[in-house]
């Protein structure tokens, strides 16, 4: 009692002298995420400041010419290694998301309109892989796509292939599979959810008017779930097109991607100024993918009807 | 006038939808047990009861969406065991009306029409036609999503309509509308089925939907058909006290019963004295006593000096005031529960003081006889 008595006073002092701006709900809003943005700010949006800020720059061996200048983002677009490794890069992505998305609306499917009484089990069945590090994971696909590895030795155990073939790891599908299994649940969440918000009535007003299982899903639970689908494939393609770590252990020299550059001339090359302009390309051009990708699932949705 | 005059009109007897001892078990729990009904071509047909009681059930089991465990449906003479619900003759307006949300009215109506590969001009005269009929003309282009509740469920009609089912099936439809758009919807809704000639058959809760709206209504409890009649029959003859008691206020009395015979009973009671009263058709009797029952309305106040034939004396003990209408509780001596009285307010039943003795006159064939 006695605590709450001196407890409150001051409390409401200080509510009543707060101007009527600061009561808004907006400035509560604000309030509840400027611990993020400050922080998003300090560690996200300054570093990309001094990125773009290096990319017109130039490295002159231990310093760092300020003069203005284009040249990093020449080099960065015409010659030939980066832009091999760029479009490669894109591919690998692009075929990545595709992939991922293709196998986790299944699986999102199965969960969100079979999964009854057992969906928040498989929900966390799916996040089982997540207990181990990322590393591991890379690591146990070596051992499965290696010279000697698992999958080389079933198929010379049932005979379809004689000697280990070598074909399986250290080039971009080695990058492709183990980064579609490593994605999946990023890809499987978004799609289960746009998939549960789904009016179950609305498949069966579509029954009701004529269709079978196969055209109801694709002219309404398709469409419908078509956000769901689109951030999955946005959330894979995004951070696989600067991913490293994956190229390094399973990509080998056919692997490679912009991000192991974007590394290497941070690291050894310590060339920072074609480095923070290989950065910006990247960042410039997977942004111009992602905007297409939208509209192209968007035109798509607008043909289901 | 013209309603009435239409929705006596005699219809013709060919079966449309044939319900054979159709049986729904969920585990022990049978949502509908052995119901048989037959409803007929261009009929207006209503499913009613409280919820829970199969009349859902048995509309999913006619549109496909739901299997009997045991029995057989039949529509328009085709047995439709094994028929999938997209190859049924028969097209639903749901509940939540179930607009396609990323498609606009047009296209909603049009659904169906879709997978039936019609020139586009043909499509386009029968999506026009079917938004006539709902008075949607011009509103085509406009999104699903900017549409008021009233609309939604107008497109639902028209996309059903617009594939021109044998039976279009109505779940609650006019349920989630407020109480003047409702009563609007009902009677649109009752011309227009007399305008298309399809067979109608209505899910409610709403005795009053049910009654003005249905050439025929089923009554239902428990997964069971406790009767199935014209509205007047079921409103003025209900089989049971759960028929009679769900259609609306009823005063039940007990009756003994003195002398049974073919056509007619005749009923001891304390309040109301010795009666006779047609025999209702399904009555069986259950023991020595039955019940007798007379809705509030059918009782009129006895001003000063008026008399009538058959009267009851009591004495008003509670008044309750509803705009047109009062209604009157009043206790007669002899009956253990008091009665209910409706009276209009055009002669100054809102201003009997409580207390006041006065009588009460009834038509004989108000009253009705049911089996305890």
């Amino acid at each position: 009692m006695t605590a709450a008595a001196e407890g409150s006073p001051p409390l409401r002092v200080a509510g009543s002298r707060r101007s009527p701006l600061l009561q808004s709900e907006a400035a509560q809003g604000f309030a509840l995420i400027s611990p993020t943005f400050v922080y998003a700010l300090i560690l996200l949006v300054l570093p990309i400041l001094v990125v773009i800020a290096h990319s017109f720059w130039t490295q002159n061996y231990l310093t760092i010419d300020h003069t203005f200048t284009l040249e990093n983002y020449r080099i960065a677009l015409t010659e030939p290694i980066y832009r091999d490794l760029l479009w490669r890069s894109l591919y690998i992505s692009l075929t990545v998301s595709l992939l991922t998305v293709a196998l986790a609306y299944p699986i999102a499917y199965f969960i969100s309109f079979h999964g009854g009484r057992h969906k928040s089990l498989w929900l966390f069945l799916i996040t089982i892989p997540f207990w181990t590090s990322y590393l591991l994971r890379v690591m146990s696909w070596k051992v499965i796509l290696g010279y000697n590895g698992v999958l080389n030795s079933g198929l010379m155990g049932l005979g379809i292939i004689q000697e280990p073939s070598d074909a399986l790891l250290y080039n971009s599908t080695a990058v492709i599979i183990t980064l579609t299994h490593a994605w999946a649940t990023f890809a499987i969440l978004p799609i289960f959810v746009s998939l549960e918000k789904v009016d179950r009535t609305l498949v069966e007003a579509a029954t009701d008017l004529g269709d079978g299982p196969l055209r109801s899903f694709l002219r309404v639970t398709l469409p419908l779930s078509a956000p769901g689908v689109i951030s999955a494939a946005l959330i894979v393609m995004i951070p696989t097109v600067g991913d490293y770590v994956t190229p390094k252990l399973v990509g080998g020299k056919d692997g490679v991607m912009i991000a192991n550059a974007i590394q290497a001339q941070f690291g050894k090359a310590s060339n920072w100024p074609l480095g923070a302009a290989l950065s910006v390309t990247t960042m410039i051009i997977v942004s111009l993918m992602a905007g297409a990708t939208v509209l192209v699932f968007r035109a798509l949705q607008r043909l289901a009807r | 006038m013209l309603e009435r005059i239409q929705s006596e009109r005699t219809q013709p007897d060919r079966t449309m939808i044939e319900i054979r001892d159709v049986t729904r078990s969920y585990g022990a729990f049978k949502a509908l047990d052995n119901a048989s009904l037959s409803i007929r071509e261009g009929e207006f047909f209503s499913l009613l009861g409280p919820s829970g009681c199969g009349k859902t059930t048995l509309l999913r089991m006619i549109a496909g969406f739901d299997t009997p465990t045991s029995g057989s449906i039949a529509v328009d003479g085709q047995p439709m065991d094994g028929i999938p619900a997209n190859r049924r003759p028969t097209n639903m307006v749901f509940q939540s009306y179930a607009i396609f949300p990323h498609l606009n009215v047009e296209q909603n109506v049009a659904y169906g029409l879709r997978r039936l590969r019609l020139d586009a001009g043909e499509e386009k005269r029968r999506v026009e036609e079917a938004l006539a009929q709902v008075s949607l003309t011009g509103l085509g282009k406009r999104r699903a999503t900017e549409l008021s509740g009233g609309q939604r469920q107008r497109v639902a009609l028209a996309r059903a309509l617009v594939m021109r089912p044998k039976v279009l099936l109505l779940d609650e439809p006019l349920s989630a509308l407020d109480k003047k758009l409702r009563e609007q919807m009902q009677v649109e809704l009752r011309r227009l089925q007399q305008a298309v000639g399809i067979t109608f058959v209505l899910v409610t809760h709403d005795q009053y939907e049910a009654l003005a709206m249905s050439d025929r209504i089923a009554v239902m409890f428990g997964g069971r058909i406790a009767q199935v009649a014209s509205p007047k029959e079921i409103y003025q003859r209900p089989v049971n006290r759960q028929v009679a008691d769900f259609l609306g206020g009823m005063n039940f009395v007990k009756a003994e019963i003195v002398e049974e015979n073919g056509a007619s009973l005749v009923l001891d009671t304390l309040g109301f004295g010795r009666v006779k009263t047609d025999k209702p058709k399904a009555f069986v009797r259950n023991g020595g006593n039955a019940t007798l029952g007379i809705r509030p309305e059918r009782l009129r106040v006895l001003w000063d000096n008026a008399t009538a034939k058959f009267e009851v004396a009591g004495k008003v003990v509670e008044r309750h005031y509803f705009g047109e209408i009062t209604h009157l509780i009043v206790e007669i001596p002899g009956l253990e529960k008091p009665l209910s009285v409706t009276e209009t307010n055009d002669f100054g039943a809102d201003d009997i003081p409580v207390g006041t003795s006065i009588r009460l006159g009834y038509d004989p064939e108000a009253l009705v006889a049911m089996a305890d």
